[in-house]
């Protein structure tokens, strides 16, 4: 079987995906959390609900909100429970704020109350770019080195690059059409994903290396598809357990990592895809286009 | 020879796995109550009693950044004055009775920040004054005590305190604090100097005071309760004390905080409802036990005996990751679970690959035993190359050194370790452990595979 032989219907298959994506990024952008532009979220649990109201879409408590909050999101989660972020404010204020809500709605917990400062937050944008680079460098280094050839560092990093703008590209359309924002986790479970690419991606090239050894006569399109063909039931397999893990922590886990258990997931899958689909063509690609020079 | 070594080997595992399991236990079933480690081996008493550290999004509590305002402050003084502001701060919050409070500073360009987690903090406004307040260093004298007054005095700290009266000697008066060693004895003492101002006032309570205590007050807390000894003119002064060079250091510090006050600004807070981490580590729980279960399935479904093999060292690997927590003391986050979690999925990795690489050994003729270290052999260097990538991401997240330039948050941190024990943990279960099994358990189902591998 010659499964390179369907090199670029893989490339569609990652055009397809990438494409999307990359509109969004480009058109509607991420959706940020206060972690990146500072202000601050209240997570509110009311005691009791008589007139069963959905509170984010109710407009008589959206008025009591307004009055006493510059506010830019309210999302509902669960029973009588809602979401409120917005301009940054002190304790004062928020004390005055839950005593409003308590006089209209009665009883209520204050679960989480987050405030960051504008300054910490473009802090963070710089953190993360910083920990991308390093992380991409390092692993460029790490496998050019490994594999002794630039063309393997490079494509392993390409293959990253096309899992790392899928999974951002994802959460931008999730943010366009569901509101979803990127955070803190976000970053983490990016990052994240990135090892998981780079992952896969070694053991293929490092089959194709082991059968370069061995078949010192056979070109290297053969090898590629030998090592793909040998590699692909671990690929698979090992994915299959991944995913099971995530799978049941974004159905069954709690609600505040469960985004970020999606991005993971995410990841996982187009690691598990790059790195027999794309890292391996790309691999070939370079190989002819070198040689026909 | 070799059956010996390999079931001494095994008996270790075996043994390993027995008392990880032990600590990894939660120290309360039911109503049965678990017996701390407690005992006494060659005359020295041994007491352990590992519990998981929970983390603030877990147990609640609340998280603040704070920034020193250092203006005024010579840039020389700036990390000794935030280093006296965390000093400060980390005894007011001994002191409100805060168990397992983390305070560290950490400095960003030009700004000096604190970063501060409390708890079970479940009054941020209450919490922030207690930490936010200036330093307040200041002298008094203490009251000449009657018998009975003595007496109450050793019973109750506050009366004790009460016996103190200010003068008006305080902070704004101290020029500079610091640890030295006496000329002449060679002991560590601290002088204090006092500015123009209070040099005059110095001299005058020291003379009309005579063998006296003169306290000085930090907060409204005495750090030292020296005797006045001989009147000091030149606003100079040496305490000497029972204290060590270190000690010394550390006082002249908490007194150059007094005498310079930081003002400090809250840049960052969080405040986490107890209530919202019990109801997802429940979930993340479940979440946990019930993907092991169907990765355990799967890969004895997939792989029959050998699955069953990998099934086992995973199991293995559960236990010995949540002992692992508990004495190392790995402070538990949400993401941490979730990171945990993960690597539950990637630790069968390595079997997989290993069991991949024997099917074909044995395709191509081996014998059973012959393939499965060869399948060993060869599956090594994968998985030590590829394991590396997900060390360095791990690193980067964990930022060991701190750098500034690198995030220093406490969840990304808690994920990153669990992360990075979990990616070590399985390379030894993956590898070694199950290695040990499948050598002790391979004579029992070696002709199954041959079939299997053929067909």
């Amino acid at each position: 079987m010659n499964l390179m032989r369907y090199k670029n219907f893989y490339f569609a298959i990652s055009l397809l995906f990438l494409l999307p994506g990359i509109f969004s990024l480009i058109f509607f952008g991420l959706r940020p959390s206060i972690d990146f532009t500072g202000g601050s979220a209240l997570e509110i649990q009311f005691a009791q609900n008589p007139e069963n109201l959905v509170f984010a879409t109710d407009s008589g408590f959206q008025e009591i909100l307004a009055a006493n909050y510059d506010y830019s999101v309210l999302q509902s989660v669960g029973e009588a429970r809602v979401i409120v972020k917005g301009k940054e404010i002190n304790n004062q204020e928020k004390d005055q704020l839950i005593e409003t809500l308590e006089q209209n709605y009665g009883e209520l917990e204050l679960l989480r109350f987050e405030t960051v400062g504008p300054s910490l937050g473009s802090e963070l944008l710089n953190k993360t770019f910083i920990a991308l680079l390093i992380v991409a460098f390092s692993i460029t280094i790490y496998v050019w080195r490994q594999f002794n050839e630039l063309k393997y560092g490079v494509c392993a990093i390409l293959a990253m690059l096309h899992d790392t703008l899928i999974l951002l590209g994802a959460f931008s359309l999730l943010g366009y059409f569901g509101g979803v924002e990127v955070d803190l986790l976000f970053v983490t479970a990016l990052l994240t994903a990135m090892s998981f690419s780079v992952h896969d991606t070694i053991i293929v090239y490092d089959r194709i290396r082991e059968l370069k050894r061995r078949n010192p006569r056979a070109s290297f399109a053969e090898i590629a598809n030998a090592a793909v063909l040998e590699t692909l039931s671990r690929s698979i397999n090992n994915s299959m357990t991944i995913i099971i893990m995530l799978l049941t922590l974004v159905v069954l886990g709690g609600e505040s990592t469960r985004l970020f258990a999606v991005a993971l997931l995410v990841g996982a899958i187009t690691g598990t895809y790059s790195s027999t689909f794309t890292a391996v063509p790309l691999l070939l690609s370079w190989d002819r286009f070198f040689r026909k020079k | 020879m070799k059956k010996r070594s390999l079931a001494k080997s095994l008996f270790l595992v075996f043994f390993l796995t027995i008392l990880a399991g032990f600590i990894a236990l939660p120290s309360k079933i039911f109503n049965y109550d678990k017996p701390a480690i407690d005992f006494y081996f060659l005359g020295r008493h041994i007491y352990k009693d590992y519990q998981l550290r929970k983390g603030l999004d877990i147990q609640g509590g609340m998280q603040v950044t704070l920034e020193a305002m250092m203006d005024g402050i010579e840039e020389a003084d700036r990390l000794t004055a935030l280093e006296a502001a965390r000093e400060i701060i980390a005894r007011r919050v001994d002191l409100y009775g805060i168990s397992e409070a983390l305070i560290q500073t950490a400095q960003k360009d030009d700004s000096y920040r604190l970063l501060i987690e409390l708890p079970g903090i479940s009054d941020p406004a209450q919490a922030l004054n207690l930490v936010g307040q200036t330093a307040e260093l200041d002298f008094r004298l203490q009251q000449v005590l009657s018998e009975e007054q003595m007496l109450e005095a050793t019973m109750s700290p506050q009366i004790w305190l009460d016996s103190f009266v200010p003068t008006d000697l305080t902070g704004q008066q101290l020029k500079r604090a610091q640890a030295e060693f006496d000329q002449q004895t060679g002991q560590p003492v601290i002088s204090l100097e006092m500015n123009d101002n209070g040099r005059e006032l110095f001299a005058t309570i020291t003379k009309e005071n005579l063998n006296e205590v003169l306290a000085i007050f930090i907060d409204g807390y005495p750090i030292m309760t020296p005797v006045i000894s001989s009147p000091i003119l030149d606003g100079r002064a040496a305490i000497s004390g029972a204290f060590t060079i270190d000690e010394a250091k550390n006082l002249a510090i908490q007194l150059n905080a007094g005498a310079l006050p930081v003002n400090i600004k809250v840049l960052e807070q969080k405040n986490i409802g107890a209530s919202l981490g019990e109801e997802s580590i429940q979930k993340s729980v479940r979440a946990g036990v019930i993907g092991l279960s169907l990765v355990l399935l799967f890969m004895i479904l997939y792989y029959g005996y050998l699955g069953f093999v990998a099934s086992l060292s995973l199991l293995i690997y559960a236990i010995l990751t949540i002992a692992l927590y508990k004495i190392l003391g790995v402070v538990l986050t949400l993401p941490g679970i979730a990171g945990m979690i993960l690597t539950i999925g990637m630790a069968v990795d390595a079997n997989i690959l290993i069991f991949e690489r024997m099917k074909e050994e044995l395709r191509s003729g081996h014998s059973p035993e012959r393939a499965m270290e060869l399948g060993f052999g060869r599956a090594w260097d994968s998985i030590k190359d590829a394991n590396l990538a997900s060390i360095i991401t791990a690193l980067v997240l964990i930022n060991p050194f701190n750098f500034s330039f690198l995030n220093t948050s406490g969840l990304v941190k808690g994920f990153g370790l669990t992360f990075l024990l979990g990616t070590l943990l399985s390379l030894f279960t993956g590898v070694v452990i199950s290695r040990l099994l499948l050598r002790a358990f391979l004579p029992l189902f070696a002709k199954k595979l041959i079939k299997g591998g053929k067909s």
